[in-house]
């Protein structure tokens, strides 16, 4: 299991930085950029680089850019996980947000968005209340985007939905509905 | 009717897609097979709005592999494993317009599967060409709301098939009763199809008839009893 409880500090961390499309807000060390050190500049932020093959449990208290191989299990009940476009996993994933730019094998859960973007890849169940998939992703898989509200599906459709006091009304947002996920 | 190779894009009423959505709304936990490629809009539309859940299959990328790799012989015996769920587990199936690329064994096999999935008084949308093209080429349906689609066509190495008669969608069916059918002007015929059984199911009524923009069709209805008439 690799558990990340502080700042980041130069070892372990031995991937080279990823070049993305996607700002980011870490930097390599300069005395060593090939190896691929990387500090947080403001937010605790840490990307794995591509070399970077991990099997077993991830967890973590910080947001986290995977461009590496991870097998196993990945929680970052808080934050986000943004599967970079060379990251490549066959992961149960929980997060509170998931950006997939890569490749995915493996159930998705997050309190707030799952995300696969133009060239990301998914093969598993997603579950979070939000999900959007980007043009030419690939998906496959279950979607559930829970429900915790009385209102008929199709009264919803139609825009005429009304409480008939059999079911309770939904009070709760989103986030206060998956705090035990 | 031409099917571009190139990115295209329209929006079309969809009559079908109402009726469809009638027939899944009532049910509070609804299970949603899509045979197409996953797209954003649809799951927004069917997880946030309708509370489905959905589960993404998409058989066209299958298909375009056995195409590219001259294994298209062995598509039927793939379709046969392709939807490993158990019996009566699905409330609706959104099929599109898969059926005009598959040969006749392909389409009876994957029939065959879709009615085995199928809950009592469970849907199927279905789109069927009624005009013969030899050009490539697939299309994305995007739903823009409760009546209209998107038309997105992407090119693609399998063309269309064939051009099923009525009798013979029927007999493909066999086993389901037809809820609506509806034939647009652009000559795509939009279907509904339901398993029969389940409470509140109404009983068959009498052949209607449907109407859109001007171009009339027969809605008809066939039983495992009662060989159904165009």
């Amino acid at each position: 299991m690799w558990k990340r409880e502080e700042a980041p500090r130069p070892t372990g961390m031995t991937g080279t930085p990823a070049s993305t499309s996607y700002e980011s807000p870490v930097m390599p060390v300069a005395s060593d950029p090939g190896r691929g050190v990387q500090k947080p500049m403001k937010d605790e932020f840490v990307t794995i680089g591509k070399s970077i093959i991990i099997k077993g449990e991830l967890s973590g208290g910080e947001d986290l850019t995977i461009e590496g191989q991870v097998e196993g299990k990945v929680e970052l009940r808080d934050h986000v996980l943004t599967v970079g476009p060379n990251g490549r996993l066959k992961a149960q994933i929980f997060a509170k947000s998931i950006v997939v730019l890569g490749q995915v094998t493996g159930n998705l859960t997050a309190t707030e968005k799952v995300d696969i973007g133009q060239n990301g890849s998914v093969e598993g169940d997603v579950v979070a209340p939000r999900v959007a998939i980007a043009d030419g992703a690939h998906f496959r898989g279950s979607i559930d985007m829970q429900r915790k509200e009385g209102a008929s599906p199709v009264a919803r459709v139609m825009g005429t939905a009304k409480h008939d006091g059999k079911a309770p009304l939904a009070v709760a947002s989103a986030k206060d509905e998956l705090a035990g996920v | 009717m031409s099917w571009p190779a190139s990115e295209t894009s329209e929006v079309v009423r969809s009559p079908a897609l109402a009726k469809f959505l009638e027939a899944i709304g009532p049910r509070p936990t609804a299970e949603l097979l899509d045979l197409g490629p996953g797209i954003g809009p649809n799951i927004a539309f069917f997880g946030e709005r309708i509370r489905c859940k959905i589960h993404v299959e998409d058989l066209y990328a299958d298909l375009e592999r056995h195409v590219q790799r001259g294994t298209l012989d062995r598509f039927p015996q793939f379709l046969a494993t392709r939807l490993p769920r158990p019996d009566q587990s699905i409330d609706a199936v959104l099929c599109w317009d898969l059926f005009d690329y598959l040969d006749a064994d392909a389409a009876t096999v994957l029939a065959g599967e879709l009615i085995r999935l199928l809950k009592p008084a469970g849907a199927l949308l279905v789109f069927f060409s009624t005009v013969a093209s030899d050009e490539r080429g697939y299309r994305r349906y995007i739903i823009e709301d409760e009546e209209h689609l998107r038309y997105r066509s992407y090119p693609g190495a399998c063309p269309r098939q064939r051009v099923l008669e009525n009798r013979d969608i029927v007999r493909l069916f066999d086993r389901l009763r037809v809820s609506d059918s509806i034939l647009l002007k652009s000559q795509l015929r939009e279907m509904v199809f339901r398993k029969p059984g389940g409470a509140g199911q109404r009983e068959p009524r009498p052949a209607a008839v449907s109407v859109d923009r001007g171009i009339t069709s027969r809605a008809w209805r066939g039983s495992p009893d009662r060989p159904a008439t165009p």
